[in-house]
């Protein structure tokens, strides 16, 4: 177990691409962290410079007190879990476990002993004899966890170990990761584009975008205030709301028409202002004005069981928004409706950086 | 795929017979020939030939010469195979750490394969030269008097070291699109694993690229044993005396210059089985080739 540092870490792949650019992370022994981004923000980049499988361009990256820039990576007592498995296959499961081990020099029973334990906690241990292209790939998953946990390294280290399982097990092996961690305390970097993945797996989220950390925080505080628009709109499903607001006389209105209203904030002249679909409410007609008010037009319903999600169009041509409503909830398209958000569910960025605007 | 029917029955007969007409023609009317005059002993100036029954086989086995080629065959074939297995394994390994699946490097590289094996031969031939040779000079400049086609230890060396420059090539190619066959995951999970980067190529790297090297094994063991005809004829001068030869080249020599058809057609019968034997083995792999997904 160990505390991880990056300290302005920057990779440039062939002195062209800059995958990331100048990261810093201070990460807590025995902390998951989950770096989540789109697609080719440098997630794994900057996972693998951890893991020693990619070098440092420029910065630091400490695992406990000892600087690892130019360590092997069988060295830096870490783990990894590869999101094919990357399981050898002409070894048994046992081997495929034990290798790391025997490698380092560990007596045969203690071997024996930590493969049969992980075995037990993973239930694979009906598998040990046979080759990983006999197993199937969540079986294969939980053997490429073994192989990490038998090490009792320092660190996990995790890229997508996930995506390819299908979506039943993938949220069953996303509850048992967490529950392994717990009860391991292994300080763990988890890397997914997979935003509920993020959330429910995460003591801190880094989100990361073109290779830039956006914003550092807990999952409930990076959804409560999102640092940016890039924030708001990758972390929460459906997507938050983003209009872009000018202001007038009377406070808030659409740049371009009627429809929207509320009280000038920040007592600025144009915001992107964010709501979540959870966070709109269907009002009657005439109800007492609130922080937002929007009219809108129902375009669809989209039931998915639990709720359903409402997409209209607001005032005369203005953007498309979502709506959580309950489930059962019943509209027709084409019809009027009034939304209304709390002052608390309101979010204001800059219009033009996009950054957050607080107080 | 589509399946695509014939309107006659006798059209896949008529486009099959080419290809059937080159095997009857070019081999198994030869090998039947061969089989049929290894049962006979021939007039050594075309009068006629004797059947003789197994003699010519007893005469082959009972000859101490035969044996002598056979013992230099093995030890040829297990050297050529050994070295230019080894040798190109290593360069292998060194070019897949530099081209990182790059594929103009590649490109590259199929031209070795494309242009070698025949300038390859004649450079090797040509260092060995007797006279103008820059390895026979440079062992004469260490006190080594090589005496190629006449010495028979120096000849077989000679013979070996050109054989296995002239392999090297075809089992480079192949070694190197091996090694970048395995999966490249795979090999960072070892290098987590394993701190020592010679025990991982041993446990890693080495066993994934055995189906390529079962394959190759087969591949260099009928070259040494057969393709070397040529090689060895240029080394010798077509003048060998008492000089190292293979059971091929025997089989020529017995035949073409000892006018003994009978005998060099039993020689052939026994390498024909020889082939066949390596043919059963080789298929038995490929059939059992591990495939790892
Ligand atoms: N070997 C490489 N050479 C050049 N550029 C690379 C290399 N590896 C990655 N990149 C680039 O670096 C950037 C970050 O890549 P990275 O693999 O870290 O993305 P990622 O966030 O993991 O994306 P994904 O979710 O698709 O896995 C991408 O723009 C990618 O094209
Ligand atoms: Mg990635």
């Amino acid at each position: 177990m160990a505390t991880i540092t990056l300290d302005t870490v920057r990779k440039v792949y062939g002195g062209a691409v800059e995958a990331v650019k100048g990261v810093s992370i201070d990460i807590a022994d025995g902390e998951f962290i989950v770096l989540v981004g789109p697609s080719g923000c440098g997630k794994s980049t900057l996972l693998r410079m951890v893991a020693g499988l990619e070098d440092i361009t420029t910065g630091e990256i400490k695992i406990g007190d000892k600087v690892v820039n130019n360590v092997d990576p069988a060295n830096r007592d870490i783990a990894m879990v590869f999101q094919n498995y990357a399981l050898y296959p002409h070894m048994t499961v046992y081997n495929n476990l034990a290798y790391g081990l025997k490698n380092r020099g560990m007596a045969k029973d203690e071997i024996d002993r930590r493969v049969k334990e992980a075995a037990r906690i993973l239930e694979i241990g009906d598998y040990l004899d046979r080759k990983p292209r006999a197993l199937s790939g969540g079986q294969r998953q939980r053997v490429a966890m073994g192989r990490a946990i038998v090490r009792e390294p320092a660190a996990f280290l995790f890229d997508e170990p996930l995506s390819n399982l299908d979506a039943k097990l993938r949220v069953q092996m996303r509850v048992e990761i967490k529950r392994l961690q717990k009860s391991l305390k292994t300080t763990s970097v988890y890397v997914t584009h997979d935003q509920l993945e993020a959330m429910t797996l995460a003591d801190r989220l880094v989100v990361l975008n073109g290779g830039n950390i956006e914003q550092i925080g807990a999952p409930i505080e990076v959804y409560d205030k999102p640092a940016s628009t890039f924030v708001a709109s990758f972390i929460g499903s459906p997507a938050m709301n983003l209009l872009k607001v000018k202001t007038d006389a009377s406070g808030l209105a659409f740049e371009t028409g009627a429809g929207l209203s509320g009280a000038n904030p920040h007592g600025r002249d144009r915001y992107i202002a964010g709501v979540r679909p959870e966070h709109l409410d269907v009002v009657p007609a005439g109800s007492p004005e609130a922080a937002l008010t929007l009219k809108a037009k129902v375009n669809v319903l989209e039931p998915v069981g639990a709720e359903s999600y409402l997409y209209a169009e607001c005032g005369d041509g203005g953007p498309e928004i979502v709506i959580r409503v309950e489930s059962h909830a019943h509209f027709e398209p084409g019809q009027e409706i009034v939304l209304s958000a709390k002052a608390k569910d309101v979010h204001f960025f800059d219009a033009d950086t996009g950054r957050r605007i607080d107080g | 795929m589509k399946k695509v029917q014939f309107d006659s029955r006798l059209t896949p007969y008529i486009l099959l017979l080419p290809q059937l007409a080159i095997v009857a023609i070019f081999f198994l009317w030869p090998a039947a020939e061969a089989v049929r005059s290894s049962f006979y002993l021939e007039d050594p100036f075309g009068f006629g030939s004797t059947f003789v029954g197994l003699d010519n086989f007893k005469d082959v086995f009972a000859d101490s010469n035969y044996g002598r080629v056979v013992r230099f065959t093995g030890v040829f074939t297990f050297c050529v195979t050994f070295f230019s297995l080894a040798i190109a394994l290593v360069l292998a390994v060194k070019a897949d750490k530099v081209i990182h699946g790059s594929s103009a490097y590649k490109t590259l590289l199929m031209w070795v394969y494309a242009v070698a094996p025949p300038v390859a031969g004649l450079i090797g031939i040509f260092l060995f030269d007797q006279h103008v040779g820059p390895i026979v000079k440079m062992f004469k400049a260490l006190g080594w008097d090589m005496r190629i086609g006449v010495n028979y230890n120096d000849t077989g060396f000679a013979m070996v070291v050109v054989a296995v420059w002239k392999q090297i090539p075809v089992n480079f190619i192949f070694l190197l699109s091996g090694l970048q066959g395995i999966s490249k995951s795979v090999q960072e999970a070892a290098a987590i694993d394993c701190p020592s980067g010679f025990r991982r190529f041993w446990t890693v790297t080495f066993p994934l690229l055995a189906p390529t090297g079962f394959f190759l094994l087969i591949i260099n063991i009928t070259y040494a044993l057969f393709d070397t005809f040529g090689v060895i004829d240029v080394l010798l001068k077509t003048q060998p005396g008492d000089d190292p030869i293979t059971l091929v080249y025997k089989v020529y020599q017995d035949g073409f210059r000892g006018n003994d058809l009978g005998g060099s057609s039993a020689q052939s019968v026994i390498l024909m089985v020889v082939v066949f034997v390596l043919t059963v083995i080789q298929f038995r792999l490929i059939e059992r080739r591990v495939h790892y997904n």
